[in-house]
Formats: structure tokens, sequence, C-alpha cells
């Protein structure tokens, strides 16, 4: 019941999604009765053809024209309306693709960072690109081959029934075996099909797991067991996968096989009909029936209908699995469409900020059952420099998180100059900030793209100015093609180049304040020693908070936010923490020391 | 192609029954309309009576069910042979993936590989099954239609033959316009899907730079591209049924018109040949149909056999080398003038390295990236080969162990540490997979990964994928055991202690340090690892710059000092 009324639900978003494009919609339907009508017409011209030729100079060509000449319009006009079908379902289909991606990635790139975070990009990335295919395959062109098929069917069975009842009815009585057939099939393949898929994964993600580590493999001469595994999955693979291609592979042979006996059915009948009729001068006694007379054409009619006969029975049945998974695949691309966007407004503008920030009595935690940050108090002046340390795992990410909004408050308040973090426009807010991570995330664009990424109306010289300010400019210039160099994979730059760009991006933007995240390891050092540089540099008057890793960093620090387990244990400089002898002490001999 | 003929040899009856009862069925399916003319000439107008026309049924029943019959037969051995096929072609390829050295490796890429082994082979399977259901098929029942109309009269054969010859020039033209179009559409998709990834990825950075505007407009203007060019493709694809139609039933339309004469002048031309021969004209156009899909699928398959090829065609640039046995008397690594460079060329990562380390000794490398740090300890285990020099290993030139001899002198612990799924045990199993839980205990105490592999779960605690449930810190510690487990003379860490805490890189180098008899080479950026050294080498552009103890190296060498001041600088 709840299924149902869900998909009834799914079925009235879409069409919302549809109604702009009524006009396709009304015209497909449309043309598909006149493709379909004039497709069907043509056999019974031809039919009449057919019996206007009885024997040798007993032809009545004026029929043989009319019949001949309407069945080549009847061909032109279904032709046309096939054309212009194709043509509006197409339009309607990619316009809708196009549409539900971009309704699909505006909802992304305004949901929550807790979304994203919470959720596999591999699996949100599918639901963008291939379920919004899979919308447009099963819902229209199933919708579009579901109505076709049916009217099909009727206007054949319609034509059949008023040409010969009995014939017709033989039809009916066989075409279920058709739809047994098909419908068998198509489970069999289903079930045969989801094994198969298991184990190719399985296959894949091992042959993706030794291919990835090969030099492991090499160096441990693991080759043999790695190649033993492979194969041993393989074999699996043979049994369930050829099985499955044998199933698959039953549905055109069993179609044939069902349209023969319908074609034989018709033909002995229609034989002995056009036999009886014309013994007993054009019309057919069965028993106590009547039946009007039977002719070579209308059987050529029956013949011609029968050979098509099974071909939209098996669509409609393919059409229901397809739209099985359309409506899957509508669901979840709704859930991304639906995904509640962050909070953007407020009405406190500040025209110039000057850096001072408060926490007071911040609660946080990424989950209801685990508490993380718990009552945590902090006072920054303008313009200061506040150094967080601790062990991994401690909340300096979260402290991040908080910082920049990504993620709300459970309780408390942040302050900015005095003034309540959350009666400021989102986007105003953010402004205030400038960020550098360690795994900074630069776009396959140009560098020169990514250094004015905040600041989209930077010229040239101000983006190479930033640049040389963040020591980028030798190694930019070094690259293929300079500030143009289109950043392919993020490989052509060193994880250190990588963090450098993130600082000429920041220092062009010009934000009040900071934060910072300084990286830890696999950096050379020259390319170290420019970051510090850098670093020192940009934060020059202005609040920043900086993760530390480095002594330089803490010691010269106004303030050390010392936290663990989600709370700031001690706060001070360095000096009055070394005095407390407490964790600072330990931490500070223990990881800085050697 | 020959080459693969050998992968299909098992499976070669399968081959010929499977593609001979597909003949046989269509061969059937093209008596039909023969048979159904017969009935209506014979039974109907020739006046045979009812009990010809029954018969007549009762043939094409026959037929039906025989030609089913084979069909069911052809579609068993045609699955049969491709996935067989499929599966040999795949062992083949990743067994000798497995024979390829790290330079081809490199060059190839671990992703293009893994799409050759996976989605390559399958499109060269399937093209194989649809060599054995349906290359004999449609073909056969394309010709032979043409051909009974032509033996059925002549003059209208000509027409059924003009219809079809129109139906595929016309295929052939939509193929030729739209495939270009489609490549383009994949790229489209990529593009799509790189931005997504983008924003997914970098979600933080635009959402810190206020870029939502900016990142949509960009989406925007992907999306419309994408739209332009599907609409263009609809436009041109959605030709192809209509066109098609339209030809063969002109045919048969014109076919009509000269019936008439044909059956008024009394040339023998019967109606239900007539009917024959327009059902017919039905048959070539799915045949032809098909084989235009055939056709577009073959270039797919043939492409990927290509790509397949160009793996088997690479041939391992690191061969297995002699039967040498290890001198333990001898220097545990010698090397004169070596050089090395990855494309073969002059632009050498390593130039002139000599160096002479007497076993048991502690070796340190430090410089910066690119200097060659890490291409230098990979020459011993051979993961390449020296392009110019000479390197022994325990008296004996590296090229003369074989290869299995040589890597089990050597434990290596890679830069970017890499563990499997599988459990703790299954890992360290690599390293030795005949040890007892001691054996593995004991080296896990030398990495210092004891304490929290034994809080986790102890040995047989899973590991997932990439060891993604450890940290970087416990994987690098993990890498190590499963290095040292296997009781290696030489033991080469390669920047393997990065994630590590002072005290705990302390602790295992003092651990290492007290293995009994084994030659250590540490790779670092830190220069405090290498304090205790027994030589240190600093690296610089592919030469060694200066090489001694650190107290002989500190002062004299303007490099190491530079490197030790850096780092003591932001340690005060």
């Amino acid at each position: 019941m709840k299924g149902q009324k869900m998909k009834r639900n799914l079925v009235r978003r879409l069409l919302q999604y549809i109604r702009p494009y009524k006009f396709y919609v009304v015209c497909s339907f449309i043309l598909s009765l006149l493709y379909v009508g004039f497709v069907l017409v043509g056999p019974v011209l031809y039919g009449q053809a057919i019996d206007a030729m009885i024997g040798a100079g007993a032809v009545d060509f004026r029929t043989v024209f009319i019949t001949a000449g309407g069945f080549a319009v009847c061909v032109l006009m279904a032709g046309l309306s096939q054309k212009l079908l194709g043509n509006c379902v197409n339009s309607l289909c990619y316009k809708l693709v196009c549409d539900l991606r971009r309704e699909a990635f505006y909802s992304l790139s305004a949901a929550k960072i807790r979304y994203i975070d919470s959720h596999s990009q591999g699996d949100v990335m599918t639901r963008i690109i291939n379920d919004v295919d899979v919308i447009s395959d099963g819902l229209l062109q199933g919708a579009s081959q579901l109505f076709t098929g049916v009217i099909t069917i009727l206007i054949t069975l319609v034509v059949m029934f008023v040409i010969n009842y009995v014939i017709a009815l033989v039809v009916v009585v066989l075409t279920p075996l058709s739809l047994f057939v098909a419908s068998f099939i198509t489970k069999g393949t289903f079930r045969s099909f989801s094994k198969q898929v298991a184990v190719q994964g399985q296959l894949a993600a091992h042959a993706k797991e030794m291919i990835d580590g090969q030099k492991t493999v090499i160096l441990f001469n693991e080759q043999e067991n790695s190649c033993k595994k492979f194969e041993e999955i393989d074999a699996r693979l043979y049994e369930v996968g050829w099985r499955a291609q044998y199933f698959s592979a039953l549905t055109n042979p069993s179609t044939r096989f069902v349209n023969a006996v319908i074609y034989a059915a018709v033909g002995v009948l229609g034989a002995i009909f056009c036999i009886l009729s014309s013994e007993s001068g054009g019309v057919i006694h069965l028993g106590s029936l009547v039946l009007g007379g039977f002719t070579v054409g209308k059987l050529s009619v029956f013949l011609s209908y029968a050979n098509q006969y099974t071909k939209p029975f098996n669509e409609v049945s393919n059409v229901v699995t397809q739209l099985q998974s359309a409506f899957a695949s509508a669901s979840r691309v709704f859930e991304v469409i639906d995904e509640e966007g962050e909070r953007t407004d407020g009405d406190c503008h500040l025209a110039s900020v000057k850096g001072d920030i408060r926490i007071e009595h911040a609660c946080f935690s990424y989950s209801k059952d685990t508490k993380l940050i718990e009552d945590l108090n902090v006072s920054v002046k303008a313009g200061s420099k506040v150094a967080i340390v601790g062990p991994t795992g401690c909340g300096k990410t979260t402290l991040i998180n908080l910082l920049m909004r990504f993620y709300d408050l459970d309780a408390g308040k942040i302050y900015i100059d005095g003034v309540d973090a959350k009666k400021i426009p989102l986007d105003e807010y953010r402004k205030m900030f400038g960020m550098v991570l360690q795994d900074s995330f630069l776009a396959e664009e140009s560098i020169a793209w990514n250094i004015a990424y905040g600041n989209e109306n930077a010229t040239r010289a101000e983006i190479e100015a930033a640049a040389k300010a963040a020591y980028c400019d030798f190694f930019i210039r070094n690259t293929e093609n300079g500030y143009d160099t289109v950043l392919r994979g993020n490989r052509s730059l060193s994880q250190g180049e990588k963090q450098l760009l993130c600082i000429a991006r920041v220092m062009l933007s010009d934000p009040p304040m900071l934060i910072l995240d300084e990286a830890t390891s696999n950096i050379d050092t020259m390319t170290e020693m420019r970051i510090q540089r850098a670093f020192k540099k940009i934060m020059t008057g202005r609040t920043s908070f900086i993760v530390a890793h480095r002594l330089s960093t803490i010691l010269d620090a106004d303030l050390i936010l010392v936290m663990n387990r989600g709370a700031v244990i001690e706060q001070g400089t360095h000096a009055e923490l070394m005095e407390k002898r407490g964790f600072y002490y330990n931490l500070y001999n223990s990881q800085f020391s050697n | 192609m020959k080459r693969y003929f050998q992968y299909l040899r098992e499976y070669r009856l399968q081959c010929i029954l499977g593609a001979l009862s597909k003949w046989i069925e269509a061969a059937l399916e093209l008596l039909v309309p023969l048979v159904m003319a017969n009935i209506i000439d014979k039974g109907v107008t020739g006046g045979r009576g009812i009990s010809y026309v029954l018969w007549g049924g009762a043939v094409m029943l026959a037929m039906g069910a025989i030609g089913f019959g084979c069909a069911i037969f052809c579609q068993r051995t045609a699955s049969i042979a491709s996935q067989g096929f499929g599966t040999n072609v795949r062992n083949a390829l990743f067994r000798h993936i497995n024979t390829l050295s790290q330079r081809e490796l490199d060059k190839v890429g671990a992703a293009s590989l893994l799409t050759r082994t996976v989605n390559d082979v399958n499109q060269m399977q399937s093209a194989v099954a649809m060599i054995i259901r349906l290359v004999v098929r449609s073909p056969f029942i394309a010709i032979c239609s043409v051909v009974i109309c032509l033996i059925l009269d002549w003059q209208i054969g000509l027409v059924v033959f003009a219809a079809s010859v129109a139906v595929s020039a016309v295929l052939w033209v939509i193929m030729k316009k739209s495939v270009p179009l489609y490549t383009r559409n994949q790229k489209n998709l990529d593009r799509l899907t790189q931005i997504t990834g983008e924003n997914l990825e970098g979600a933080r950075v635009v959402r810190a730079f206020q870029s939502r505007d900016k990142e949509r407009a960009r989406f925007d203007n992907a999306a419309d591209v994408t739209l332009e060019n599907s609409l263009r493709i609809g436009k041109i694809s959605a030709w192809l049924n209509p066109l098609t139609y339209a030809l063969i039933n002109f045919g048969v339309a014109l076919i009509l018109f000269w019936s008439g004469y044909k059956v008024d002048t009394g040339s023998g031309l019967t109606s239900g040949e007539i009917i024959a021969i327009i059902n017919y004209m039905t048959q070539i156009l799915n045949a032809l149909i098909v084989i235009s899909n055939l056709v577009s699928l073959f270039t797919k398959a043939h492409a990927s056999m290509n790509r397949v090829s160009e793996i088997f065609d690479l041939k391992s640039s690191v061969k297995d080398g002699g039967e040498s046995v290890a001198d333990f008397s001898a220097p545990a690594v010698e090397m004169n003038g070596v050089s090395f460079s990855y494309a073969g060329d002059d632009r050498y990562t390593l130039n002139g390295i000599s160096m002479c380390i007497p076993s048991g000794a502690t070796v340190g490398i430090i410089g910066g990236t690119g200097s060659g740090k890490s291409t230098l300890v990979n020459l011993l285990p051979r993961l390449y080969d020296v392009t110019e020099g000479e390197l022994k290993i325990f008296g004996h030139d590296v090229r003369d162990y074989s290869l299995l001899e040589l890597r089990k002198l050597i434990g290596v612990v890679p830069q970017n540490a890499g563990l499997f799924s599988g459990t703790v045990r299954s890992n360290l199993q690599w390293g030795k997979d005949d040890a007892t839980d001691e054996d593995y205990e004991k080296a896990l105490k030398t990495a210092c990964a004891y304490d929290f592999v034994m809080e986790k779960g102890g040995l047989d605690q899973p590991v997932f994928e990439s060891g993604k449930n450890f940290s970087g810190g416990q994987r690098q510690r993990l890498t190590i055991a499963r290095a040292v487990v296997g009781n290696p003379k030489i033991l080469i860490l390669d920047d393997s202690c990065s994630a590590l805490d002072f005290a705990t890189d302390a602790a295992l180098r003092a651990n290492i340090a007290s293995l009994k008899g084994v030659t250590t080479f540490l790779v670092s950026q830190r220069a405090s690892s290498l304090h205790n050294a027994d030589v240190i080498f600093v690296m610089e552009d592919g030469k060694i710059v200066g090489r001694g103890r650190h107290e002989e190296l500190y002062g004299t060498c303007d490099l190491y000092t530079e490197i030790c001041d850096s780092q003591a600088r932001s340690a005060k």
C-alpha cells in the first residue's frame, strides 16, 4: 500500500517536470496514434490489391492502382509520423534529463556539509549522471513504447475481429503463450544477472586491489597467489556468467517460436476458410455459424499481422521492468533534489570586520549517541594568532567545521565582533574567513582559474601578484602552459605545491580572518619552508586559527588551544602552559622535542 | 586477432555446432513463406483441398519446433563458448600483467589496466557470442531472401534487391553520422561527472568561497552542451526506423503494381508468391537492422581487442636472472657508476651513483622530492633495472639471482603503505606464509604494531580494502611488520615512518637497529630520523652530494646543513 502511494507521488512529481513540455506530450500521443494507424492500414490495402489480381486477364487494374497507391501514401504518412514522433520523444527526454540534472546539482551545491560528508561520492554522482538517464529511458521511452504497443495490439485485434472473428479468437487464445514465455524469461534473466553482477564485482575488486598494489605484489613474490585467486573467482564467474547469458539469449528464439505457431495457425485456418468460402460462394458455414467470405487477400492481412503481433507484447513486458527501475531511480534522484539546503539568511550585515571571535558554551556532536564538543568557551582578540594542538581525533577539524559554519552548533553561540554568527547571512559570514586545508581542493581547470576562485574579477596581473606572494610563480612558470595549465586529476602538482596555490587563492580574496592547517608529512624541505613563509606573510594583521604540527607555530602564538577528546582542556601562551606542567607539557615533550 | 584463437580452441566444437544449428534454424525460417505460398497456391487456388492445407500447417509447425530446438541449442553453446573464451582471456591477461615490471605498469597506469581486464575483455566476449549467434544468421537470411525472390521472379527480385541496397545505404550513412556524436556525448557526460565530483570533494572550498552560483553556472554550461549534442543525436537517429521502413514498403507498393501486370499477362506469378515476397521484404529489413547493430558492436569489440593486445604485447623489461647464491661475507650492496633513466634516454633520474655498504650497516638517504631517493632503493629488488653501471648484492650482480631469491633477500616497505583486504594475518603471510603466530607477533612487536593489533582483535582482525580501517600510522607499522616477518637480509624503509609521531618513530628505529645481521636503508625527509645511521647519503638531482655520518656531514655538506637547520628552526 505504502509502495503504491509512493509511486503515485513519484508520478505526480515527474508530471510536474514534464508539464513545461506539454506540447511534446500531446504531439507524441497524436503522432503515435497516426503512426500505428497508418502502419496497420497498409496490409489491409495490399490485401485488397492481391484480391484484385484474380488471374490472367482478370486483373482489376483500377483497384490495384488505388490500393497500391493508397498503400504507398500510408507508408509515407507512417514514416513521417514516426520521424516526428521520434523528435518529440527525444526532445522531451533530453530536456527532462537536463532539467533533472540541473535541479539535482543545484540542490547539491546548496546542501549541508553533513549530507556530503555522510554520503558516498560515487553514489551521489551515480544519481545525478546515471539514474537520471534511467528515468528518461525507462519512463519516457518506456511509456511511449507502452503506448504504441498497446494501441498496436488493440487496433490489430479490432481489424482482425472485423475481418474474421474466428481466426481473431484463435490469435487471442494463443497470445497468453507469448506473455507467459516472456515473463518466465525476464524473471530468470533477472535472477541470474544479479548473481553475475555480484561475482563480477568481486572479480573487479580483486583485480583493482592487486593492480593498484602491484608493486607490493612483485616485492613479496605474490604473483602466483594473486593469479590463483583471480582464476578462482573467474571460474565462478564462468559458471554464473554463461547461465545468465543463456537465459537472456532465450528471448529472441522463444518469440520467434511463438510467432511461428501463431503464423501457422492463422495460415492454416485462413486457407481452410478460403477453400470453404469459395466452395459455398462467398459465405462460410461452420455448423450453425455463418461467416462472411474469406479471400487470399484477407489471409495476407492476417499473415502480416501475425508476423508482427508478438513484438509489441514483448515490448510491453520489457517496459514493466524498465518502469520499475525508472521509479527506483526517480526516488533516488528526488532524494538529492529534496535534500534540505543550508540556511543562508540573516539580517546582520557587518560593514567592516575587526576579527574578535568569541565562542560561548558551544556543544556539538556528529551523532546523537556520541558526545564530542561540550561547553566550549574561547575568546580571541582581533589580529591574534591562535594555535590549535592536540592528538589525532581530538576535535581540531570539528572546531574548523564549526567556525566555518559547515556544521551548526547544537547549543551555544559564536560571536564575531560581538554579533551572533547565526544572524549574519551565510555567504557574508564565510567571506570573512580564508581557509587553507592540508588537502585543499583544486578543480580540473587552469591554474589561473583556481587562484581566482574566490575573486572572479581578478585581473591576470592580480593573479600573478598573489602567486608571487605565495611563492607559486616559479613552479607555475615551469608547468607546460604556465598560468593556463589545466590541472589534470591533480596529478601535475605535488602536495606542497598545491597547498601553496591554495594560499595564493586566499591571498587574492583577502579575508579578515584565517583558518590554516599545517601539512604534516610528505612535503620536501624547500617547499615546506616556502609554505611557512607564506603562512607568516598572510597571517600578519589577521585573526588566524592554525592547526599546528610545528614548534615555530606554537611558540609565537598569542593563544594556544590544547584540545583532547573534543574539549579545550588548556589554553594560554606557550610559557603559561609549560608552567602548568599539565597535558600540554607532556604533549610538547613527547611530540615536539627530540 | 590470431593470438586469441588459442583461447577459443577448447570450445571449437561448441562454436561449430552452435553456428551450424543456428544456420539450420535460419534455413527453416526461410522456407516458411514458401510453404505458406504452396498452401495458398496449391491448397486454396489449386484446389488440393483442406487435407493439403493441414499437411502444410503441420510442416510449418514442425519446422518451427525444430528451429526452436536448434536455436536453444545454439544459444547454449554460444553462451558456454563465449563465456569460456572470456574467462581464458581474462586469466591469461591477468597472468601476463603479473609478469610485467614496474616500468611497464607505470606506463599503462593502474586504472587503464583494470578497465582492460574487466570491460574490454567483456566486449570481446560478447563479440564472440554474437559471431556464433548472429553473424551466421542475419546475413544468411538477408542474402537468401533476396535470392529466393530472384528465383520466384527475377524482375521483382531485382526490386527486392534494390530496396535492400537502399536500406543498407541508409543504415550506413546514419551510423557514420552518429558515431562521432556518441563519442562527444561520452565526453560531455565525463565533464558533468567531473564537475559533480569536484563539488562533492571540494564542497568545503566551494562554500568557503561562496562559489555556489559560479559552480551552478559551470554545471549549466556543461549541461547545455550535453543537451545540444543529445538533441542532434536524437534528430539523426530518429531517421533510422522511418526511412528503412518507408524504403522497404515503397518496394512493396512497387511490387504490387508490377505484379498486377504480371498476373494479368499470365507470366506465372501467383498470389501465394506475392505474399511470400512481401514476407521476405520484412525479413530482410529485420536482418539488415541486426547487421547494422552488429557492425557497431564489432567496431567496439575491435577497439577493445586492440587495447587488450597492447598489454599482451608488453614484455617485462626485467628478465628473470640466474641461480647465484648469496655470499653473506661479501658487502651487502655495491654500486659502481649506477645510472638510471625512466624513459631509457639521457634524462637521468640517477647519475653515477657508487657506494659499498657492508653487511649489517644502517644507511640513511635524505634529499628533496624528486632527488632520486626512492628510485635508488627501487633498484635493489629490481623493480627497475639499472640503465648503466653495476649493482651487486652479496657479491653477485642483481641480475644473476632469480627474481624469487632476490626479493626474498630484500624486505621493502614502500612509500605509500598498502595493505590488502583480508586479515592482519593474511597480510603478514605475504612476508612469510608458513610462519607461526609467534613469528607474526614478534614482527608486530618489532614494528611497534603489537599493541594496537591486539587491542583491535588480534591477528584475525579484518583488514578492509587498502587498509581503510587503520589509521595512516597504523598502516605504516603493519607494512613494516609485513616486511620484517620474512627475516630479510636487507630492509628498506622508503619514507615509511612519516605518519608516526617522534616517540614511536624513535622506538621503531631502535627495534630495527637491534635486528641482527640486517642491512637497513632508511629513506626519510626528517634529518632527525637519520641521526644514528652508519652512513648518510645526501641526494640532489639524482646525484650523491654528500656522504658520511651526521657529525661529518653537518657543517661540510651545504644541502645537509640547510635541511637540518630548517627542520631545527621549525623545531625550536
